[in-house]
């Protein structure tokens, strides 16, 4: 295959940046997209010239790590995907292909296709945890768990915190990152005594690093590589609300 | 390469007596810090996989001022959250005959006698609290419809002792140690510092003192000075190039300690893993491994005849061999992961492998859809089933997965006492970068538990002992601006070499060589050719790699090419040491050194020992035995038979 790249490309934080083209050759349909990102990093390299900066790591779909906006959408248009998973046989011979970080305020690009992430570490250091210091744990077998609830707390808590969602909301909310721990942490007996505490704190704290506001538009869903159901919202929001009503 | 024989290492730290009564003994034995000089006492913790991050966790809850640094642009990130299967404990809910003693008696059987009696049991003791602890945190184990927590069995055992959250039980546990740090951080006991790397260790008045690190996104060369240095930065199967580490994962951090002065054990155990999705192609930049728990349903089998390239569906059951069920009638499908491994390269070998290139074996789930219904096998490996599909583009529904053995951890790292303290006093090591526990070869669901207890109940403990003599003062100016000096050195010297090759060609062609001549099977013959050709390249690494930009920026050709370098160094001294050991155990298997049926033959007269290696400025390093007693598990050939 044979494809054309239009590549978002910025020094740093302060420099404007712009698309750059570049081409592409012999492509095999069964590399990954790092892979052919890869191929042609090693061109550039060897050319003198300076390769695409680019977050990665476990290149297996769970580490959260990759990301970028690739035709307009987060992590490619293969659903339920992360953009080190996604392969090039989903791609046509001759293609243009663009590719751009993630756009939010709170994400600021720092090179090329890498962004700053750390509001969401933030935002769980305010409150997405249950205080359970070691060593004080009693027996796992002393508090029996409903199936269905460990089964949905399971499900809320596959968040890879890659930041898809947020990229992909117009608003640029992080509310269904935010909302998949409050959900996974809510569902289970251990998270109970923190519930409505940590549902307060985490919601603010969201607000406060610049992330907008939730208004259903259900983009974030759509480019989850691990599918976080939009319902775990409302259950954030049912939470918020009985922490500030209470 | 040449080496000379020192002192053999004779004192392990670990208490006498009765085994099930030595941990109790060194916890109360370990001296106590007095809650009010723990803030005076400050912990540097390098790496937040499931070692780093609940060991900085715990630190950080019992009041110690600590700093954690990784690579990545969050702790949640570490390699640890890659983890598939399970973890093991000694939990015995199922009735099934499970106890600490039984899982301490596989472990040291799985580990083909080559770890301590002392550490396994230690670790089998401590297994249970760590399933308590990561339910209390609310990590989402899989559980029965009676709300108690489901097992399943994994490979060189016969109970079912191994805890986990679908396939994503790495995930789980780590995010749960990673909001137990974040909890730290906010209470700001722990002080995180992403986006940075250990390039160099602080040794001053012979005790580790603090790290060289790199800001990743200014190229800053930060000093961070400590009263104690912890190093849990995983292990160093990417000297491989493939294998299925995460691409940042290095041995950087353990290799310049090593230089520095720590011990480093046992450096060829390498582990390789038999159910991994098999190479595509030239540009492949990684294998991804398809979860050993497979192997509870999934048949492993080739055709019986060679070069058949009939469809699979096609090939009747009567000319199918189910190979591992056929030679080790016991234990099936389930073998340990290096008898499962050499057993696939050798039918390929044979002819009969599958797939392009025949370098791959059938994982057959037909049988088990019969017998639990789609649902329930979709239940329990959906999302595995998933990932074969998105990577190869075959359903495994309707086609068996194709498998092949890849590089997956690493056994050896740097050698430390019952204590987890390495050989430089103050420098402790954690996780998959020290050597204990698992000897020659790790068993299935054994890493996570290993990185838990190390950090959220081993460690803790131990090095109370070691900082209730600190605060250590301050430390000497010139032992940190050496170091300083070395880091820039080194990155001085990459940037000036502009020549015309990339860090990863250089990568790629090592990981090659260490595959060809130190990989699945090792002779003296491919070792020696091996550390012939390594300096060769190294040198051409350093007269013609190509690194682009600065310093002074993001810059990720600077930081791979820095990786590369110590992996040439590690490299060599794994060759040696796979040299010296002529007999065969675990992943390590020589193929002068085993007995008719092709199985590792043990020489427990000349090699029951650990291998810890002393780097040397002359290059030419040292190498200390330390003896491996067994007073509780006999000494046997392994027979899974």
């Amino acid at each position: 295959m044979n494809l054309t790249l239009r590549v978002w490309r910025q020094s740093g934080r302060d420099d404007a940046g712009r698309m750059v083209t570049y081409q592409v050759e012999d492509v095999s349909p069964d590399m990954s997209f790092l892979e052919m990102l890869d191929v042609l990093n090693e061109r550039l390299i060897v050319e003198g010239d300076d390769p695409i900066a680019f977050d990665h790591d476990c290149r297996e779909g769970i580490c959260g790590m990759c990301g970028m906006v690739i035709n307009g959408v987060a992590h490619g248009e293969q659903r339920a995907t992360t953009t080190c998973q996604l392969h090039m046989r989903h791609f046509e011979d001759g293609a243009t292909i663009t590719i751009e970080p993630w756009r939010a305020a709170p994400f600021p690009v720092v090179k090329d296709l890498v962004v700053d992430r750390s509001a969401f570490d933030r935002i769980i250091q305010a409150g997405g945890f249950v205080s359970v210091p070691a060593g004080s744990a009693p027996d796992a077998h002393s508090v029996p768990v409903r199936k269905e609830d460990a089964d949905a707390a399971f499900d809320a808590a596959t968040c890879i915190g890659c930041g898809a969602c947020v990229a992909a909301c117009p608003n640029g909310s992080a509310s269904l990152f935010t909302a998949a721990k409050i959900t996974h942490l809510g569902l289970l007996p251990q998270g109970q005594p923190e519930r409505l505490s940590r549902a307060k704190a985490m919601v603010d704290q969201m607000d406060a690093e610049g992330f907008g506001g939730c208004t259903n538009t259900g983009e974030c869903t759509a480019v989850c590589p691990k599918g976080i159901p939009l319902d775990a919202i409302a259950q954030m929001n049912s939470d918020y609300l009985k922490a500030n009503t209470k | 390469m040449k080496y000379s024989e020192g002192p053999e290492i004779r004192d392990t730290k670990a208490p006498s007596g009765p085994v099930e009564e030595r941990w109790e003994k060194r916890k109360f034995s370990a001296k106590l810090v007095n809650p009010a000089n723990k803030r005076k006492l400050n912990v540097i913790v390098v790496g937040t996989g499931l070692a780093g991050g609940s060991a900085a966790a715990t630190l950080g809850e019992l009041g110690y001022n600590v700093k954690s640094f990784c690579y990545q642009d969050s702790p949640r990130r570490a390699h640890s959250i890659a983890a598939q299967g399970g973890i093991n404990a000694a939990k015995n809910y199922r009735g099934d005959g499970d106890s600490i003693y039984r899982l301490f008696y596989d472990t040291v059987k799985g580990g083909d006698f080559r770890s301590r009696e002392s550490n396994v049991y230690r670790l089998a003791q401590v297994s249970v609290n760590i399933i308590d602890q990561a339910v209390a945190q609310g990590v989402p184990f899989a559980r029965e419809y009676g709300g108690l927590l489901d097992t399943r069995s994994f490979g060189g055992a016969q109970v079912s002792r191994t805890f986990y959250a679908r396939g994503q039980t790495g995930q789980q546990l780590l995010l749960g140690a990673y909001q137990a740090l974040e909890r730290q951080v906010a209470a700001g006991t722990v002080t995180m510092h992403t986006r940075h790397e250990m390039l160099d260790l602080i040794v001053a008045d012979g005790r580790a003192r603090g790290v060289i690190v790199r800001d990743m996104v200014t190229g800053e060369i930060e000093r961070h000075l400590a009263d104690a240095v912890v190093l849990a930065t995983g292990g160093y199967g990417n000297v491989f190039f493939l294998s299925t580490n995460a691409k940042g994962c290095n041995t950087t951090a353990i290799w310049r300690a090593h230089e520095r002065g720590a011990y480093f054990a046992n450096p060829c155990y390498t582990q390789i893993h038999p159910t991994c999705i098999p190479v595509s192609g030239e540009y492949q930049s990684k294998l991804t491994l398809m979860s050993e728990s497979l192997r509870n349903d999934g048949r492993v089998w080739v055709p019986l005849r060679m070069n058949d390239t009939r469809a699979p569906g096609d090939i009747p059951d009567e000319e199918r061999d189910y190979y591992l069920e056929r030679i080790y009638p016991a234990f099936g499908n389930l073998v340990p992961r290096d008898i499962a491994s050499r057993a696939a390269k050798n039918v390929c070998d044979e002819g009969r492998g599958v797939g392009p290139g025949g370098l791959g074996v059938y994982l057959d789930f037909r049988d088990a859809i019969a017998r639990l219904g789609r649902p329930a096998v979709e239940k329990k490996y959906g999302n595995l089933f998933e990932m074969y599909e998105r990577i190869t583009g075959e359903n495994p529904y309707d086609v068996p997965m194709r498998i092949y053995p890849a590089v997956h951890y690493t056994m050896g790292g740097l050698w430390v006492d019952y204590d987890l303290q390495s050989t430089i006093p103050g420098l402790f090591v954690i996780g998959e970068a020290n050597f204990s526990d698992h000897g020659a070869n790790r068993l299935g669901a054994s890493a996570l538990m290993q990185g838990l207890a190390d950090g959220y109940f081993v460690l803790p403990t131990t090095i109370g002992d070691y900082l209730a003599a600190g605060p250590f003062g301050d430390v000497d100016d010139e032992a940190v601006a050496e170091a300083e000096i070395r880091v820039r050195t080194k990155i001085d010297r990459l940037l000036a070499v502009n020549g015309t090759r990339t860090p990863d060609s250089f990568h790629r062609e090592l990981g090659k060589l260490m595959w060809d001549y130190c990989g699945m099977e090792r002779t003296e013959e491919s070792l020696r050719k091996a550390l012939e050709r390594i300096p060769e390249l190294r040198k051409e690494f350093w007269e013609n790699v190509k690194v682009t930009g600065t310093n002074e920026e993001l810059n990720q050709v600077l930081e791979k090419a820095g990786r590369v370098a110590d992996f040439f160094d590690l490299a060599e001294l794994m060759c040696l040491d796979a040299l010296v050991r002529t007999e065969s155990c675990g992943g390590h298997f020589r193929a002068e050194s085993q007995d008719a049926d092709g199985e590792a033959l043990r020489d427990d007269e000349h090699f029951a020992h650990v291998s810890a290696w002393e780097y040397t400025a002359s290059g030419e390093p040292v190498l200390h035995k330390e003896p491996l007693e067994y007073e509780y598990v006999k000494m046997t050939q392994r027979s899974y038979k």
